[in-house]
């Protein structure tokens, strides 16, 4: 089982090495590092929501406070961009401890419904707040690297040192109590589970990451502004929809989801037009009833069906 | 002084008080049960003495420690162990699973967890559910599999919720002799129960309730035959 796991990720690691070399093409190329960012922002997110069942509507709040520290560092301060990289996760970090500390009260819905107005108020008070932020106007740099590889094996970085992260946490004690969470809050209470503590140990690391993917979103895409950064749709929702595309509380599930939804995505855009959402949002409608554990969350039902047969006739001997 | 001490304790939700100044005392290594019609106010002492919910007045001691303050996860770590009336197993995890998230307040240690949950699946009589998923296993066994979770934190006091409700008669003799098994390790065991069967059986001492307050107290049989109780679960004819 390990080693098929790690001959996985071998395999996994090679061809996202590889890929820039084989495929040239500055557009392309484009779409991969979509493909990074997302898959960085959806791993961060099933941490919290995926693993430890706090379904967030809010991620944006990070996302935009990522990418907005490295705008606003070049912006009044005239460093370079790439300091977000360092401040940006920090800031998600503190924005997340007020944001738990408010959310973490309610549960399930009202929990999602909490991080949904939080998102908000953050879009608002940035695009409200023009002396400081540039308000809708947004911000502009201009970047020091253009070549989209260097672009594409940082991204690869953060991707990689998000993943590793997670899969430690989840696979330590600290996994096991989150899921326990999860599955059923007084119970896991009744185990002396200190709960709130425990979903800030998934909201923190999984705010650091998304303002990291926030911060490099800046960095590569050079132009913000709050209705891009802090969208409800477009951030917070997305992600929801990749994750659950690619398997929720699946460790590769966020980066498959992330590129079959990227790609997909595009494909529909250039063949289809302005019809593209409608057969987005049919598909995402058959996936929610076909596959409702997503991809990566299936192929683990499949598996463990296939074992578990195996085991029952060993017993039945 | 018992291990566990109840001294005037009272909960009222809004105007309705469901539990109303009750005092009791539990000795280490007994079995101790507490009877009562619905809505006595059974599973509300439970929930008081795990501090599911704040108490409205008394005081709890466990080991002469004033515990009714506590945040309700700390009630596990000093050594109070409960299972739920309604079964909240962990559902999409394994009953192997299910159990090492409670090995895992003693431990950090996923191999250590991993040995201490074999052990107490093994002693429950779980062995053949291991690998299955809490969400598949029928009433019985989901009951089984709180105990199993709730032993796992290494309890000094079990709270045991309805624990035979539900159950077949073989199956409830199972469900008893697991209790049994469990006090011989030394674990002293509170018990909620409407079989009366179970409760005279298995029980040292009764504490048995009604609206909140306590009608009897002592030996299974003294209880069982105290016109209150009679009054109480037969009606005012049969006193």
């Amino acid at each position: 089982m390990l080693n098929k796991n790690t001959l996985m990720t071998i395999v996994f690691a090679l061809v996202a090495v590889a890929l820039p070399v084989i495929i040239k093409a500055p557009y392309q190329q484009h779409i991969l590092i979509l493909v990074i960012i997302w898959a960085t922002i959806g791993t961060a997110w099933n941490l919290l929501s995926g693993y430890a069942g706090q379904v967030s509507f809010g991620h944006a709040a990070f996302f935009g406070v990522g990418a907005y520290s490295a705008g606003l560092l070049t912006l009044h301060y005239g460093l370079s961009p790439w300091w977000g990289l360092a401040l940006g996760p920090v800031m998600a970090m503190l924005i997340a401890l007020p944001i738990g500390a408010i959310a973490f009260r309610l549960r399930g819905p009202y929990f999602a419904l909490a991080t949904l107005a939080l998102g908000e108020i953050f879009r608002l008070m940035f695009l409200n707040m023009t002396g400081f932020t540039n308000g809708a106007k947004g911000i502009l740099i201009m970047p020091a690297i253009t070549s989209k590889i260097a672009y594409y094996y940082i991204g690869l970085g953060i991707l990689a040192a998000t993943l590793l992260v997670t899969y430690l946490i989840v696979h330590s004690k600290i996994g096991y109590y989150l899921v326990s969470i999860r599955e059923d809050q007084d119970a896991a209470t009744s185990l002396g589970i200190p709960t709130t503590f425990y979903k800030n140990l998934a909201l923190l690391p999984s705010a650091l990451f998304t303002g990291l993917a926030g911060a490099f979103y800046m960095n590569y895409v050079t132009f913000i502004d709050p209705d891009i950064v802090f969208n409800l749709t477009d951030i917070s929702i997305m992600v929801i929809l990749v994750v659950m595309l690619g398997g929720v509380a699946t460790t590769w599930g966020p980066t498959i989801g992330a590129a079959l939804y990227i790609i997909m995505g595009e494909l529909f855009r250039t063949t289809l037009g302005s019809a593209n959402v409608l057969v987005f949002g049919v598909l995402v409608c058959l996936i929610i009833m076909f596959l409702p554990n997503g991809i990566a969350g299936e192929l683990d039902i499949i598996k463990r069906i296939t074992q578990r047969k195996k085991a029952g006739l060993s017993g039945g001997v | 002084m018992g291990i566990l001490e109840a001294r005037g304790i009272t909960k009222r939700f809004g105007g309705l008080t469901a539990v109303n100044e009750l005092s009791f005392a539990v000795d280490k290594g007994e079995i101790f049960g507490i009877i009562g019609p619905n809505g006595s106010g059974k599973t509300t002492v439970f929930n008081m003495i795990s501090r599911f919910f704040p108490i409205t007045a008394g005081e709890i001691y466990f080991n002469d420690r004033r515990i009714d303050a506590l945040p309700a996860h700390e009630i596990c770590k000093i050594g109070i162990g409960r299972t739920f009336q309604v079964v909240k197993p962990l559902r999409r995890m394994t009953v192997q699973e299910n159990v090492m998230a409670g090995a895992f307040l003693r431990t950090r240690n996923i191999s250590k967890a991993r040995r201490k949950a074999k052990e107490i699946i093994n002693f429950c009589n779980l062995d053949d559910y291991r690998s299955r998923a809490a969400m598949g296993l029928p009433i019985p066994l989901r009951k089984r599999l709180e105990i199993a979770r709730a032993l796992a934190t290494e309890p000094v006091l079990l709270l045991l919720d309805e624990t035979c409700a539900g159950l077949n008669p073989k199956e409830s003799e199972a469900a008893i002799d697991l209790i049994r098994r469990i006090r011989d390790t030394g674990v002293t065991i509170i018990i909620i129960e409407h079989i009366m069967k179970v409760m005279m059986g298995i029980s040292d001492r009764i504490l048995a309730i009604n609206f909140g307050k306590e009608i009897a107290m002592g030996k299974p049989q003294e209880v069982a035959n105290h016109p209150e109780v009679i009054k109480a679960y037969l009606g005012e004819a049969y006193a």
